[in-house]
């Protein structure tokens, strides 16, 4: 006996716990199989690329802190590196290396907060996300040590970083970096041979090379599909040529692989961590610039590797203390430009376990 | 401003030139120009060449240039690691049309959703045009430079925002605070005639 069933329209958020923030699925369902998948954003919308045009180069530091409001830091990196090109600032070395710090901080941060909310997604409600949780605490704890702040750390200066850390901050640090590798074993051990995990996520979401490289997917998207691209590789920026460190890429671009190359890149990031606090050198954390910087005009395109992929800066300035045109180059949203082909005709459930896999932040996606 | 890896628009006319003669408009250091209707010809030939190999759209944005917009592809090759940049003008504002670059990036998809939404211009041969983050009957687009008053930036074709009270605008402009830059001129209350309190007796 067969059944039949009519197509019927279901929203998924704007509030649900699988939307990771504000923002609604609108498909069209025929039982489970999913029949067509629109996206609806825009509910966080600050126009902070108007707002960015009245304000200074280093007013608009605190509006890359709630863009991706799960990686400041790198956020707040990537803006003080695109001003700076674009102005000719130096920074001093030791600025160089904390940045390096602080970024790769954030990368294990937000690597963590991701796979977390995947794996809640795939069904292993909560106890796993609190794991991840624990890592993430102590370095946002570091974070508050050094600048105050834990989300919106507002810590990046054109010219260097706000503030050199305290004293008790590098015992801190060196306990954190000696025990996050066998705290990540752990996760391993807990998820990576969990068979109802690996049934949700193996050959789930599968995205072509060639489709990752044309839809201009960046960041663990476009490596879990097997294509060596990291800008801390490619496009060296900071002190990240002196780093010795792989590249981790995925095989078959599903679900799990984009989940492995989050999980492999916390060893990276510690490793990375553990030689810039062998390296760092002495002195000034920050040179001195005028109050309004006014670089001359020109524009810049200055690119830096974000948790989510390539966070860019597109700036142009005619001469004055604030860009005549600010732009943000948000990875979360152009790596959902694949959403609708990788959902359609996918039952309901792999298409959430997918939306989790391209780890989205929607203050980046609306800005 | 160029970055390490990006390529010197000059060099990449001179080949893209021997190829296709007369589809470069403009050429700098940083840049090439080419024409709002040819843009998916020089995308696909910029992907399809083995010098360049424009594997990727990187970047897709716009800038509103008063009397057109200059729509901006950031394009980059994984294999060769350079970058280089496209650009193209619209004729004129309103409207302002473009060629989609859809058919040969997937990834302008979105971010062409998006220039559309907040800049205006209309992409042809897109298969989705319609606004991303605003809702569909918000009326203009608001990264353009007209869009509101921007006080001591440029004069505007609107008093104030599009649904407020038009006899009481907020942020009143006129000739003297575009030249002084003043952000704000509220009217009413000044420091001349405002009533003075004694704050002693309020601490108690």
């Amino acid at each position: 006996m067969t059944t039949s069933t009519e197509p019927y329209v279901l929203n998924i958020g704007p509030q649900h716990p699988s939307t990771h923030g504000v923002f609604r699925l609108r498909v069209v369902m025929d039982g489970e199989k999913i029949k067509d998948l629109d996206m609806i954003v825009g509910y966080l919308h600050r126009s902070m690329e108007k707002l960015a045009e009245e304000r200074t180069f280093t007013q608009n530091i605190p509006f890359t802190d709630r863009a991706d409001y799960l990686a400041a830091m790198t956020g707040n990196l990537g803006l003080a590196i695109a001003v700076e090109r674009l102005a000719g600032v130096e920074v001093p070395e030791r600025a160089e290396y904390l940045r390096v710090i602080f970024s790769e901080l954030q990368r294990i941060a937000s690597h963590a907060m991701a796979n977390g909310t995947l794996i809640s997604d795939a069904g292993a409600w909560q106890t796993p996300l609190l794991y991840m949780f624990r890592e993430r605490e102590k370095i946002l704890d570091l974070f508050e040590m050094t600048c105050g702040a834990r989300l919106t750390t507002n810590y990046m200066r054109i010219g260097g970083v706000a503030f050199d850390p305290p004293l008790e901050f590098w015992p801190a640090l060196q306990e954190l970096v000696d025990e996050l590798p066998d705290r990540i074993d752990e996760y391993h051990e807990l998820l990576v041979s969990n068979e109802v995990f690996l049934a949700r996520t193996r050959g789930v979401g599968v995205i072509s090379p060639e489709d990752a490289i044309n839809a201009s997917l960046t960041g663990p998207a476009l490596r879990g599909s097997g294509i060596p691209w990291d800008l801390r590789k490619a496009d060296p920026y900071s002190v990240y040529d002196r780093m010795d460190f792989d590249v981790v890429v995925g095989k078959s671009g599903d679900v799990y692989d984009r989940f492995m190359v989050r999980m492999s890149e916390l060893y990276q990031s510690v490793k990375i961590i553990k030689q810039a606090i062998s390296q760092i050198p002495s002195g000034a954390h920050k040179t001195d610039i005028p109050l309004a910087l006014r670089p001359d005009e020109g524009e810049i395109y200055s690119r830096i590797e974000s948790p989510r992929g390539e966070i860019g800066f597109f700036l142009v300035s005619d001469g004055g203390p604030s860009p005549y045109r600010f732009h943000l180059r948000a990875p979360s949203l152009i790596n959902l430009s694949l959403l609708n082909e990788l959902g359609r005709d996918a039952a309901l459930s792999d298409a959430i376990v997918t939306l989790g896999s391209l780890d989205i932040v929607v203050g980046e996606i609306d800005r | 401003m160029r970055t390490p890896t990006q390529l010197s628009g000059i060099s990449v006319s001179e080949v893209l030139g021997k190829s296709v003669p007369d589809i470069v408009t403009a050429v700098t250091d940083e840049w090439i120009e080419v024409a709002s209707d040819r843009v998916v010809e020089t995308l696909q030939w910029l992907l399809d060449s083995d010098e360049f190999d424009a594997a990727q759209l990187s970047n897709l944005t716009a800038v509103d240039r008063h009397t057109h917009i200059e729509v901006i592809y950031h394009l980059q090759s994984l294999d060769l690691n350079h970058q280089l940049v496209v650009k193209t003008r619209t004729h004129g504002m309103d409207p302002a049309v473009v060629q989609s670059a859809y058919p040969v990036y997937k990834g302008a998809l979105l971010q062409e959703r998006e220039v559309y939404d907040l800049m205006g211009v209309r992409f042809e041969g897109h298969p989705d045009l319609r606004r991303l983050f605003l809702w569909d009957g918000f009326p203009g687009h608001p990264l353009r430079k007209d869009f509101l008053a921007m006080p001591g930036r440029i004069t505007s074709g609107l008093e104030g925002f599009p649904f407020e009270d038009k006899d009481k605008p907020i942020r009143p402009i006129n000739q003297e605070n575009v030249e002084t830059g003043v952000a704000y001129v509220v009217t009413g209350e000044t420091d001349e005639n405002r009533p003075e309190t004694d704050l002693s007796e309020d601490r108690g």
